[in-house]
């Protein structure tokens, strides 16, 4: 990794709080007044991959890991989320309408628990980073990393949706969830329910920022990009970088499965290409675009990915294929750091007149 | 004895076609530690190269002449994408993997466009119809088709690397590539007969694919995760460790598929070699010389 494109020291704090304030009054304030109800919906939709890029610019970003596996924990956040709103949807009692057709009208037991919106709350909150902490455990702690650590995350991601698809009668195979009513009491359907939805996207989006703002700032935020560029040396220091990691990878997948949890409602399916191993690298995408290793880079480029998508499906189906493979290429080949990186490149270039090579850095293994 | 024999020979045609494809992944894995996740449209194309032969050529002799052009277009693409992206990431193999995905992503909707999002059919020449008798098993011609041409390429692919002096300088720039150049190996040179190579072996896995199934768009997508879970558990780099792991993938995939069902035992195989990475991590052989980041 070329530790000059990617950021070293955070930004300082009056910044990250100014910018975080700008992205809350765009949110709260601009994005309901200036936009139609099925542009904010979409919008929402695009947040709660926000959500989820916040993670991965803390696990990928920040501490070198490339999670292609992020679907896992998106799917098991929206998953929960969905049987609470099937069951929900189904009234008290009743079997969710899918499982009339699949699974001859029966529910397994294992299913009753979601009735509950507490219960359903706690499994999106505590089963994605639990799942995270064993995966994450296992795999760091046997110093899995680079290259190793990313096929492996995929694989899981592969073998988790093959999972969903096989398994039809709890999980809808691969139509996956959908047609949901409610919304914990709440009609999904009124505007003012769906201006709701909105703000809780956004609500969680600044308050998932800030969190990382303030862990940016952190010692932990240190230790974590000097695990990422320097892994040997933090271990002769006495800190055992793979629990750095570790807390890291735990962080992002909490993200995730609350990004996955609200994702459902939002956008009323949730289904295995949701969250396959491609779907997984799709969501890298934002975060490349906008700059991994940036406060805001991943937010900011998940949002312009999901605007993309919607606008290039819109109006040339296919051409989406085409421009996301593109943004790959490009931005990782040409721009390592994302747009954010930008704006210290142009600087660089005018400093120093002659557009030089950037020092390649090599990091130690 | 059937329960025994019939997920046996499965597993070894699944492990065979597996091996096909992997080796070449290893070879380019191994050589500039670049992940090429383009690898799976490469067999695609191969595949497609297949069906497009097969327009042209008759039926009994199509495949004999798909295997060889599938190789030269599939290591034609090897070329051209090592030329024009991979060439100026060298050392940022996380990078090559989501650049190479972008490449995927683009090939395959290019594939979608030229030959449409339904599946072509490529039949099998009549010299492969028949069925052999193994151990009072009828085992398809076919399938033992795949087994001896996975063989076959394993065998001419490490007598290349041990005794041609190419194969010499492919293996010098793996082990240390700042040496190799030092003593007059021209690396670049190596990585693109390495790259040609590879991507070659790709193309020939999508020719043979098209006698098991058929061939779309998301041929590529549907085997490249189940490729490098191979790759990671025989140890990057290393041809013995790709042969054991591909026909031990296919082997134990196989036992689990009776044992359960499909979706279930792909999930249990994940478990397994996550379990057999927390005993070996760096795969069934290790590359002791360079270590990747």
């Amino acid at each position: 990794m070329n530790r000059s494109t990617l950021s070293r020291v955070s930004a300082p704090a009056w910044r990250n709080a100014a910018g975080i304030a700008l992205i809350a009054v765009l949110l709260f304030a601009v994005a309901p007044a200036v936009l139609s109800p099925f542009r904010l919906d979409l919008l929402a939709k695009y947040l709660c991959w926000a959500i989820v890029a916040v993670g991965i610019g803390l696990a990928w970003g920040r501490g070198g890991m490339l999670v292609l596996g992020q679907g896992v924990f998106f799917g098991l956040g929206a998953y929960a989320m969905a049987f609470h709103l099937k069951l929900e949807q189904a009234g008290p009692g009743g079997v969710p309408d899918f499982m009339g057709l699949y699974a001859g009208g029966q529910m397994p037991g294992w299913w009753e628990p979601f009735r509950s919106g507490p219960f359903t709350l706690l499994v999106i909150l505590v089963l994605p980073p639990l799942v995270a902490a064993i995966v994450g455990y296992a795999v760091l702690k046997r110093r899995v990393k680079g290259a190793y650590f990313a096929i492996l995350s995929q694989a899981l991601a592969a073998a988790f949706a093959i999972l969903l698809i096989g398994q039809i009668k709890v999980t809808g195979g691969f139509n996956g969830l959908n047609n949901f009513t409610t919304f914990f009491g709440y009609n999904l359907f009124l505007p003012e329910n769906r201006l709701m939805l909105f703000q809780i996207c956004s609500t969680i989006l600044v308050l998932s920022l800030v969190l990382m703002a303030l862990l940016y700032t952190s010692r932990f935020g240190e230790l974590l990009i000097a695990s990422r560029d320097a892994e040997e040396r933090v271990r002769f220091l006495g800190t055992d970088p793979a629990n750095v990691k570790l807390v890291a990878f735990v962080i992002a997948a909490f993200l995730a499965g609350i990004g996955g949890a609200m994702f459902v409602p939002v956008v009323g399916i949730v289904s295995p290409s949701n969250v396959d191993a491609v779907a997984s690298i799709g969501l890298i995408a934002g975060a490349a675009l906008g700059g991994r290793a940036a406060l805001f880079g991943p937010a900011v480029g998940a949002v312009a990915v999901g605007f993309a998508q919607s606008r290039l499906s819109e109006t040339f189906p296919g051409a989406w294929s085409y421009f996301q493979g593109a943004l790959f290429v490009f931005i990782i080949l040409l721009l390592p750091g994302g747009l954010a990186s930008l704006t210290e490149k142009i600087g660089g270039l005018r400093r120093r007149r002659s557009p030089a090579r950037p020092t390649q850095v090599e990091v130690a293994a | 004895m059937d329960a025994f024999l019939t997920p046996l020979f499965t597993g070894i045609s699944i492990g065979s076609v597996l091996l096909l494809a992997a080796l070449g992944l290893t070879l380019t894995f191994g050589q500039m530690g670049v992940i090429n996740m383009a690898h799976g449209e490469f067999i695609m194309a191969g595949a497609y190269t297949a069906f497009l032969v097969q327009a042209i050529v008759p039926d009994d002799l199509s495949l004999l002449v798909a295997l060889p052009v599938g190789f030269v277009v599939g290591g034609l693409m090897g070329l051209l994408l090592e030329a024009t992206v991979i060439r100026w990431m060298y050392h940022r193999p996380l990078d090559t993997l989501l650049v190479t995905f972008g490449v995927g992503l683009i090939l395959q909707q290019l594939a979608r466009d030229i030959f449409g999002a339904p599946a072509k059919q490529v039949r099998s020449p009549g010299w492969l119809s028949g069925q052999v008798d193994i151990l009072g098993y009828q085992w398809p011609v076919s399938r033992l088709f795949i087994t001896a041409l996975a063989l076959v390429a394993v065998g001419l692919l490490t007598a290349a690397l041990t005794y041609s002096s190419l194969g010499r300088s492919i293996r010098a720039t793996v082990q240390n590539r700042d040496l190799a150049e030092t003593l007059g190996v021209s690396t670049r040179r190596a990585d693109r007969t390495t790259f040609f190579i590879g991507s070659g072996l790709a193309g020939i896995a999508g020719v043979v694919l098209t006698l098991v199934g058929s061939t779309g768009p998301n041929l590529g997508t549907s085997y490249i995760i189940d490729v490098f879970l191979v790759v990671v558990a025989g140890g990057i780099g290393q041809i013995r460790g790709t042969v054991i792991a591909a026909f031990g993938l296919g082997i134990v995939q196989s036992f689990l598929v009776q044992a359960t069902n499909g979706s279930v035992a792909k999930a249990l195989i994940f478990v397994l070699i996550f379990l057999f990475l927390q005993v070996r991590p760096q795969g069934l052989f290790a590359v002791r010389t360079r270590s990747l980041v």
